[in-house]
C-alpha cells in the first residue's frame, strides 16, 4: 500500500510521529523545544522534496497531486515557523508558571501529532483516511486549547469538544453516504473511499444521494472552517488556549478542514445531475463575512478579535470557491496562502504583546509603537495586510475575488464588498487604539524572536508586489481543476 | 424480497435503536438515561452482528463487540460512578418540554425518513433503510445535545449520535474502515469522559451544568 508512494509523502507523516514520541518523554523544556523546531523543518524539507521528486504512484491511501501538495508545503511551512515562534513563546510561560515542565512535555508531543493528522488529512487519497486525519488534528488542538486548566480554558475547549464532535459525527454521515453513492458504481469494499477512484467515476453516481451527502459534509467540516453559524468553538478556542495554537488553528486548521470541502465539490462538480455546491457555498460565505464585519467592532480581548477576523477571511474565501470559474478559484487559493501566513504572523506578534503587557484586554494595550518599536510597528504592518490595504498580498487575492464577483454576478459584489469594508473599519480602529497613543504602564523589553514574524509578514509583501510566474501558473492550474 | 427473515431482523433492531432514542430525549433522571444508553448499545450490537451475519463480514462483529462491552457496559458503569461522586444524580432540567422534545423528534424522524427514502430509491432496500433508520438516530442524539444542558447528559447525546453512525456504517454493504472509525470512536468517548472527570477532579467547576460554565466566558460584560 504505502510502498506506492513516495518517499517523501511517507516522510511528512512518519517524521511527526516519531518525534511525537521522542517529545513525550524527553525531559527538560530548552531541549524538547528545539527538538520541536528541528522535527518541524525536517517535516517542511520533506515536504519541498515532493516537488522536486517523483511523486509516486496514487496509492489506495495516499498521493500527491497539484492541489494537495500546496496544502502540504503550506501546512508545513507555518508548522515550522510557529514551532520556530512557540520556543520563545513557551520560556515565558515557564517562567511566569503558567506551563509546567510536564504539561510542556505534553504540549510538544501533541504539536507534533497535530501537524502529523493535518499532513495526514492533506495527504490521504482515502475520504475515510481524511476523516481521521482531521478528527486526530482536532483531538488534540482540544487538549491544547485547555491546556492553561482556567475556568475560561476548560470552557474554551469543552465547548471546542463540543461542537467540534457534532462536526465530526455530520462529516462521517457524509462521508458514509458518499461510499454508498458510489457502491453501484464501483463496488464493494476499498475502491468506494479512493477519492481517485470515485472521481473517475463520479459521472455516474446517483446524483440525489451525492447531493445529500454534500449537504452533510458541508456542515460537517464547515463546523471546522468556522462558517457562521456554526462558528462558536472558534472565538472561545483561539483566545483562551496557548497563541501557537492560536496561530495554527487560524493558519492551518481551517485550511484543512476547507481543502476537505473543496475535494467533495470537485466530486459533485463531477457529476452532471448532481446541485451546484456554488449557491450553498456562496450563501454560508456571505453570513460569516458580514456576521464576523459586525462582532469585530465590539471585541475587547485581543485574541478574540483576530479570531473573528479569521471567520471573515474564511467566508472570503468560501464565497470565493463557491463562485467557481478559474478567477475566482485562483483568487481563492491565493488568499487561503495569504491568509494563513499573515493571520498566524499577526499571532506570533499578539503572543509576545500579550506575554510583555501581562493582559489579552484590548482596552489595556496601548501606545505599542513606541513602547516596543518592533513589536508595535509589525503589528501595524500585519494588521494592515489582513485587513486588505495594498500593497500587502491579501489585498491582491481581495481585489480578484471582487472584481470577478462584479464581472459576472454584480448583486452579490456589494454584500462582499460592504463586509470587506466593515472589517477593514473595524480593525483600524481597533489598531489606532493599540499602537499609538500614550503607551499603557508595561514597557518591560522584550526578548522575543521577531524572524517568523518578520518571514511570514516579508512573503506577504512579496506576493503582495511580485508573483513569480511559474506560481502564478502553478496556481492556475489547480484553479483549472477545481472548476 | 427473497429474504424476509434478513429484512425484518434488521429492521427491528434498528427501529428498536429509534424508539430507544424517543425513550432517551424524554428521560429526565440521569441514572435513567444511562440506563436507556446502555439498551441502546445492545441493540446496536446486536444490530451490528446481524449486518456481519448478513453480509458476511466478521470484521462487522469486532464492531459490534466493541459496542457491547464499551459502551453498554464501561462506559455506563463509569459515567454512574461519575454521577454518584459528583451527586447530581437527582432531575436534569431540559430546555424545551417533554412534550415539545417528543414533537421536535417524530419531525426530525418523518424528515429523515422522507429525505432518506426518497433519496435512495436505486439503493439496496436493506440498506436504504438501515440509513433512514441511522439518520433518525443521528438527528435524534443532536436534539438530545442541544436540548440538555448538563454536560453528561450531553456526553450521552453525543454517544447516541455516535451509535447512529456506526449504524449507518455497518449497513453500508463492504464499507471499508468501519473497525477502525468505531475504534477511533471509542477512544473519542473515553476522552469525553475522562473530561468530565477531570472537570470534577480539579474542582474548578461546583456543577457540570455547562451554563454555570458560560460564568466563566471570557468576554462577559
Amino acid at each position: 500500500m504505502i510502498v506506492s508512494a513516495s518517499t517523501g509523502i511517507v516522510a511528512i507523516l512518519v517524521i511527526p510521529a516519531v518525534s511525537a514520541a521522542i517529545l513525550a518523554v524527553v525531559p527538560g523544556y530548552r531541549t524538547s523545544a528545539r527538538l520541536n523546531v528541528l522535527a518541524s523543518l525536517l517535516t517542511f524539507l520533506a515536504s519541498l522534496s515532493l516537488f522536486f521528486g517523483d511523486r509516486g504512484n496514487d496509492g489506495p491511501y495516499l498521493f500527491v497531486d497539484d492541489l494537495n501538495i500546496a496544502f502540504i508545503v503550506l501546512n508545513t511551512f507555518v508548522g515550522f515557523t510557529t514551532s520556530v515562534f512557540s520556543a520563545s513563546y513557551i520560556g515565558h510561560e515557564i517562567e511566569t508558571g503558567r506551563l509546567t515542565p510536564v504539561y510542556l512535555r505534553f504540549y510538544h508531543a501533541m504539536y507534533q501529532v497535530m501537524i502529523g493528522g493535518m499532513n495526514l488529512a492533506l495527504a490521504s487519497n482515502n475520504i475515510g483516511l481524511m476523516w481521521v486525519g482531521i478528527e486526530l488534528a482536532t483531538l488534540t488542538t482540544v487538549l491544547m486549547v485547555g491546556i492553561y486548566r482556567t475556568h475560561e480554558a476548560l470552557e474554551a475547549a469543552w465547548k471546542y469538544f463540543i461542537l467540534g464532535s457534532v462536526g465530526i459525527g455530520l462529516a462521517l454521515f457524509g462521508t458514509i453516504l458518499v461510499y454508498m453513492a458510489a457502491l453501484p458504481v464501483v463496488g464493494e469494499g476499498l475502491g468506494g473511499m479512493v477519492w481517485t477512484v470515485l472521481l473517475t467515476h463520479a459521472a455516474q453516481f446517483d446524483p440525489a444521494v451525492i447531493n445529500l451527502a454534500f449537504v452533510f459534509l458541508l456542515l460537517g467540516y464547515g463546523t471546522k472552517v468556522g462558517l457562521a453559524p456554526l462558528h462558536a468553538w472558534l472565538p472561545d478556542a483561539h483566545a483562551e488556549g496557548p497563541t501557537p495554537i492560536s496561530a495554527v488553528l487560524s493558519g492551518l486548521l481551517l485550511n484543512v478542514a476547507l481543502y476537505a470541502v473543496l475535494r467533495f465539490k470537485i466530486l459533485l462538480a463531477a457529476n452532471p445531475g448532481a446541485i451546484a455546491p456554488g449557491p450553498l457555498m456562496v450563501t454560508l460565505g456571505l453570513v460569516s463575512l458580514l456576521f464576523a464585519a459586525f462582532m469585530l467592532y465590539r471585541r475587547r480581548d485581543i485574541k478574540r478579535l483576530f479570531a473573528y477576523s479569521s471567520i471573515e477571511h474564511m467566508g472570503i474565501i468560501t464565497f470565493a470557491f463557491g463562485m467557481g470559474g478559474p478567477v475566482a478559484n485562483f483568487a481563492g487559493l491565493l488568499h487561503m496562502a495569504m491568509h494563513s501566513l499573515t493571520k498566524s504572523g499577526i499571532f506570533f506578534a499578539v503572543g509576545h504583546i500579550a506575554q510583555i503587557k501581562g493582559t489579552q484586554k484590548i482596552a489595556d494595550i496601548r501606545g505599542l509603537t513606541q513602547s516596543h518599536p518592533w513589536l508595535g510597528w509589525s503589528l501595524v504592518t500585519g494588521v494592515v495586510a489582513i485587513a486588505g490595504l495594498p500593497p500587502f498580498g491579501v489585498f491582491m487575492s481581495e481585489f480578484l475575488v471582487v472584481s470577478s464577483t462584479f464581472a459576472r454576478e454584480p448583486l452579490l459584489a456589494i454584500p462582499l464588498v460592504i463586509g470587506i469594508l466593515l472589517a477593514l473599519g473595524a480593525l483600524l480602529l481597533h489598531l489606532g487604539n493599540l499602537a499609538f497613543g500614550e503607551p499603557s504602564e508595561s514597557v518591560a523589553p522584550s526578548d522575543a524572536s521577531y524572524v517568523p514574524m518578520v518571514v511570514h509578514f516579508s512573503l506577504v509583501l512579496i506576493a503582495g508586489i511580485f508573483l513569480p510566474p511559474t506560481l502564478v501558473a502553478w496556481f492556475r492550474n489547480v484553479a483549472e481543476i477545481l472548476g | 424480497m427473497g429474504h424476509g427473515l434478513t429484512f425484518d431482523v434488521a429492521h427491528l433492531l434498528a427501529g428498536g435503536l429509534v424508539l430507544v432514542s424517543f425513550l432517551m430525549i424524554t428521560q429526565h433522571r440521569l441514572y435513567a438515561l444511562l440506563n436507556a444508553f446502555a439498551l441502546q448499545a445492545v441493540l446496536l450490537a446486536a444490530s451490528v452482528a446481524w449486518q456481519a451475519y448478513v453480509q458476511h463480514a466478521p470484521h462487522l462483529y469486532v464492531t459490534a463487540l466493541i459496542a457491547l462491552v464499551f459502551k453498554a457496559i464501561v462506559v455506563p458503569v463509569g459515567l454512574h460512578r461519575i454521577i454518584q461522586r459528583l451527586g447530581i444524580h437527582r432531575e436534569i432540567e431540559t430546555v424545551i418540554g417533554a412534550g415539545t422534545t417528543m414533537l421536535v423528534g417524530m419531525g426530525l424522524v418523518a424528515l429523515s425518513m422522507t429525505v432518506m427514502l426518497k433519496v435512495t430509491p436505486s439503493a439496496d432496500p436493506l440498506a436504504r433503510e438501515d440509513l433512514a433508520f441511522a439518520l433518525s438516530v443521528v438527528l435524534l442524539g443532536l436534539l438530545m445535545m442541544v436540548s440538555r444542558r448538563n454536560a453528561v447528559s450531553q456526553v450521552v447525546g453525543f454517544m447516541s449520535l455516535e451509535n447512529g453512525l456506526v449504524l449507518a456504517a455497518a449497513g453500508a454493504r463492504g464499507m471499508p474502515l468501519v473497525v477502525e472509525i468505531s475504534v477511533a470512536f471509542s477512544v473519542l468517548i473515553a476522552f469525553f469522559v475522562i473530561g468530565v472527570f477531570l472537570f470534577r477532579i480539579r474542582e474548578r467547576f461546583d456543577t457540570v451544568d455547562v451554563q454555570a460554565l458560560d460564568r466563566f466566558r471570557g468576554e462577559r460584560r
